[in-house]
């Protein structure tokens, strides 16, 4: 089906698609750091349409996809493209949940867990740093494990739980990509501001090809915002699907 | 029973008076219509005439601001002001009262603040882009303002978070003042291509009025007149009265009208406010110079047996009308489909100048558009002196020297108005939209224009005690304040927006106090060069006959051509040279610091030269634009020692700092005492930092715009052993580390909020 339009496509590049929720709003930020800061080719999606325009890469934004006055994503993970995402995702390709996409992928299954009431019961809106625990994932090439990136977070269900075995298993596996830390790199409860279970900011899924992400690396993007911390997960996820397109690998 | 076959009211003497309108009102409305007014009719004449919509007592004065300059596109009378920020874009912005819904119902009434000014941004065509509020509670240990202060605060977090909006700055302040009625002035600013701007018009008869959004229900009849009326104590009565917000049909509003405005359908549209379907229907045709017939029975309901009364008044949130192409209706009801709104065509603009309203045909309501506001009651009202015995009562010996200024340093940095407010804004997000270059916790937030090189700066200010005391020359400095925060980040301020929060304009007392405050705004702006192209007169801010601190708060916007050169007021670098900006005179009066450790509001504010001011502006923004200075602060609430203390702490890291003030020289002057130096608040000074090497060329710089200029000190010493060393003439003030500094100033808040 996305077959004759992929023909059209220039270079051979990856293709990204960012999916357009009604009440999406960081759809424009991640647009931006994708087309105008690296110079992908890239799409939109839209709620209403199951298809993903043969993306190589779909982004879920940030916002809050419908009011989410019922439970974060409950409602969006009915909308007709994510049946696409799902079996998207199934094929082995590649997607990324920043924020309430990460949310609306846990409604949808794709990934373990839940995403609660922050610890403190506010809305928690500043910079966090996050230590990068695994190198090497579609999502973290070339950041090394270990450093420590600065972003912010804007949520107020952004509380990572899990039942114990989910823990361990994600633990187990290597899954856990990104967790709250001090300005050093040292888990400290006093930085995991929204309360997660083991500091957790960024999961994979079990086959590696899904991520969700609380904080948001498409607002630190640009020297211009202080910092260019997180245009790294998106320049990783470039190379992955430049060098596996369509996610099949 | 049938709509049709309900009868209404009659007129009677009382009904009238239910409906605030006075003797002579009454009959210039008859007068109108030429005979007695239906009750639906009443409704109108009372909403559109209610103060809030009228301006009736503050249009005589108004008329003395500054509205026009070569940047203006539109000035006030539109939905929000609209100037040229180059690249063919245009910054739309405005700042609005939510005063008495938000003390009713905190949470909606905070949130439906924000929903609609930024209603009125886009509007405009302008997708907002950055917002703003300026909060005042009652004293911190009145038993409601924690109330309060939580309700609002997570009211205007979900609803602005919600939509998507950064809110990016503020002021959130305390004063038992304000203890029966707070303040919530809400702003918000959107970025439109010039040659798509929208206005609230319904021009050409034959073409369609649409409505679209939100169902109509009860909710918000007579918020106007609400608005329009002081409090009694049993405020609680109106709760009804108060609307409920939807930030996520306010999204949907705002991209659904975004993109209609791409094509070439739409031909004006306005939103749904204050005195709801009634003002929005008027005003588009009277300022088209059309009519507009509307079939009542068509608009979207939530509620069953609503009577035309009812639907005209009602004030339910996020809804618009627009006035489209004949012909090109279905392209806009085709968008909103597409975003999941209701919409419905519900009348068409005529050619005979009267707003016609029919139920199922029947005429409920036949008014000429344009009397209605070009008639509309003005009134000159009387005005009496307003100083206060407290601007004379002010004597300096009187005021005992502390004996430990550090002590004092810290009593200052951890009071409610001087503390941190990351409490209140980590509530807020503000960086969605990838484009906050400086967030909250700066003089200035800072925003750039995403596709060009610049950014914009913004800043709310008031201090109110200072128009209180004097509120010609408090209202200039409430201006000079803050377009100089404006400034200190880098940016010419280039427009204002006002909210001005008074008691009863039918105090003569007050009205003074009006008066003087709008000419004090009208020549500051002039001097600074600074145009007013938007506002709001908020009247009856006063419970049981005790009005507020009269507040007129002000917001200015202003221009970076490079957005990179934002600058922030913490300093940078050790071994930086530490620049005091102005001079310091013997004016502790009317001080946050006389107020706090001495208990005393009194005095005259200090002298404002408004001159001087400009220059200091010029100085800023072209030393920031070389990209001389590393950081720049105002000195103002708290003086030069809470500045040079923040200026320490407020960044990401701790710096120290060696400074000796005093040493400056000032013409014909006597040596100040310790008070005056560390903690008075002379206006027109600004704290920089910048490398050794910049300072020739800054003394150069200060010399071509005659600002007085010093080198106080060095940024030195870093880290959690740094201190800050304050020294005089006389001797050693402050000697203090800057991490026990920044932690009393950082838990205020918390230990404010947390107290039982």
């Amino acid at each position: 089906m996305a077959e004759p339009e992929r023909q059209v496509r220039g270079g051979g590049g990856p293709r990204f698609g960012v999916v357009v929720f009604p009440g999406s709003n960081c759809d424009r930020d991640a647009f931006h750091v994708l087309k105008d800061v690296l110079g992908q080719e890239t799409v939109w999606l839209w709620h209403k349409d199951a298809d993903i325009k043969g993306c190589d890469v779909v982004v879920l934004p940030g916002g809050f996809a419908h009011g989410d006055y019922l439970r974060c994503g409950a409602i969006a993970r009915f909308s007709p493209i994510m049946t696409e995402v799902v079996a998207h995702a199934k094929r082995g390709g590649y997607v990324l949940g920043i924020c309430n996409g990460f949310q609306i992928l846990v409604e949808a299954g794709l990934l373990p867990g839940a995403l609660i009431r922050n610890a403190r019961l506010q809305f928690i809106s500043r910079n966090v740093h996050l230590r990068v625990e695994r190198e090497g994932t579609p999502f973290t090439t070339g950041i090394p494990r270990g450093k420590v990136l600065t972003m912010p977070i804007a949520h107020g269900e952004g509380n990572y739980v899990a039942d114990p075995d989910t823990l361990r298993r994600l633990e187990g596996e290597g899954r856990i990509l990104f967790r709250y830390a001090a300005p050093d790199g040292t888990l400290d409860e006093a930085f995991n501001f929204n309360g997660s279970a083991n500091a957790i900011a960024g999961i994979l899924d079990a086959r590696g090809n899904v991520m969700g992400l609380m904080p948001h690396p498409e607002r630190m993007a640009e020297e211009i915002l202080g910092a260019a911390d997180g245009l790294g997960i998106f320049t990783s996820l470039a190379g992955a699907a430049a060098a596996a397109p369509g996610g099949r690998r | 029973m049938s709509a049709a076959a309900r009868r209404e009211p009659e007129i009677t003497a009382a009904v009238v008076a239910e409906h605030g309108l006075k003797d002579d009102e009454y009959r210039l409305c008859r007068e109108i219509l030429g005979r007695v007014p239906t009750y639906t009719e009443l409704g109108i004449f009372s909403a559109m005439w209610s103060e809030h919509c009228s301006y009736k007592s503050s249009r005589v004065h108004l008329r003395k601001l500054p509205t026009t300059g070569p940047r203006v596109v539109h000035g006030p009378g539109e939905n929000a002001g609209v100037v040229d920020v180059g690249d063919g874009l245009v910054a739309v912005f405005k700042m609005e009262s939510h005063n008495h819904p938000s003390f009713i119902e905190p949470f909606q009434g905070a949130a439906t603040g924000v929903g609609g000014i930024l209603r009125d941004v886009f509007t405009m065509g302008a997708r907002p882009i950055a917002a703003m509020n300026s909060l005042r509670f009652g004293a911190e240990d009145h038993p409601r303002t924690r109330y309060l202060v939580s309700g609002i605060v997570s009211g205007i977090g979900s609803y602005g978070n919600s939509f998507g909006v950064p809110t990016v700055g503020g002021e959130t302040s305390f004063h038992p003042c304000y203890n029966g009625n707070i303040l919530v002035n809400a702003f918000a600013l959107g970025i439109a291509r010039r040659d798509r701007i929208f206005l609230g018009t319904a021009a050409g008869p034959g073409n369609s009025v649409i409505y679209v959004g939100s169902r109509t229900g009860r909710d918000g009849i007579h918020g106007a007149t609400m608005a329009s009326d002081s409090f009694e104590s049993e405020k609680e009565a109106r709760r009804p009265t108060v609307q409920v917000g939807d930030p996520f049909m306010e999204k949907l509003l705002l991209e659904a009208c975004l993109e209609l405005m791409q094509g070439e359908a739409l031909i004006g549209i306005q939103d749904l406010g204050a005195a709801g379907l009634t003002c929005s229907t008027l005003e588009m045709a009277g300022r088209a110079g059309t009519g507009v017939a509307i079939e009542i029975s068509k608009v979207p309901r939530r509620e069953e047996g609503m009577t035309p009364y009812e639907v005209m008044l009602s004030e339910s949130q996020e809804r618009m009308l627009m006035c489209v192409k004949r012909g090109r209706e279905e392209e806009a009801l085709r968008v909103f489909r597409k975003w999941d709104l209701d919409a419905e065509v519900i009348g068409e603009v005529t050619g005979d100048g009267f707003a016609r309203i029919s139920e199922d045909g029947r005429s409920v309501a036949s008014v000429p558009a344009a009397p209605l506001s070009d008639r509309a009651p003005v009134y000159e009202r009387p005005t009496a002196d307003p100083v206060p015995g407290a601007r004379n009562r002010f004597r300096l010996d009187a005021v005992p020297i502390p004996p430990d200024p550090g002590a004092v340093l810290a009593q200052l940095l951890a009071s409610p108005n001087l503390c941190s407010k990351e409490w209140v804004y980590r509530q807020y997000d503000h960086t969605v939209g990838a484009a906050s270059v400086v967030v909250p916790g700066s003089d200035a937030a800072v925003v750039r224009l995403i596709g060009t090189s610049r950014a914009l700066a913004l800043s709310a200010d008031c201090n109110s005690r200072w128009v209180w005391l004097d509120p010609g020359l408090g209202a200039a400095h409430a201006v000079a304040e803050c377009a100089r925060n404006v400034a200190c980040s880098g940016a010419m301020p280039l427009a204002l927006t006002d909210c001005l929060n008074f008691g009863s304009p039918e105090n003569p007392a007050i009205m003074g106090q009006f008066q003087r405050a709008v000419e004090g705004i009208a020549r500051a702006c002039l001097a600074l060069d600074v145009p007013v192209v938007s506002g709001n007169v908020s009247f009856y801010n006063e419970t049981d006959g005790r009005p507020i601190f009269p507040t007129p708060t002000v917001a200015v916007v202003g221009q970076l051509e490079d957005a990179r050169r934002a600058t922030t007021q913490w300093f940078k670098r050790d071994g930086d040279v530490v620049i005091l900006l102005g001079h310091t005179f013997e004016e502790i009066a009317g001080s946050e610091y006389l107020a706090v450790v001495h208990g005393r509001e009194e005095g005259s504010p200090p002298a404002l030269d408004l001159a001087g001011e400009a220059g200091l502006h010029r100085f800023l923004v072209e030393a920031a634009s070389l990209g001389l200075v590393a950081s720049a602060h105002d000195a103002s609430d708290g003086g030069l020692a809470v500045a040079l203390a923040e200026c320490c702490f407020s960044g990401p890291g701790l710096l120290g700092a060696d400074v000796r003030l005093g040493g400056e020289p000032v013409p014909g002057r006597r040596e100040l005492r310790v008070d005056s130096l560390l903690f008075g608040e002379s206006a027109s000074r600004a704290i920089v930092s910048a490398a050794p090497g910049d300072l020739r060329s800054l003394e150069y710089l200060a010399l071509a715009h005659r600002v007085p200029i010093a080198v106080v000190g060095s940024v030195r010493g870093e880290g959690p052993g740094a201190t800050l060393k304050i020294g005089s003439p006389a001797g050693k003030l402050v000697d203090a580390r800057v991490a026990d500094l920044r932690s009393v100033w950082e838990n205020g808040f918390s230990r404010l909020m947390a107290k039982r």
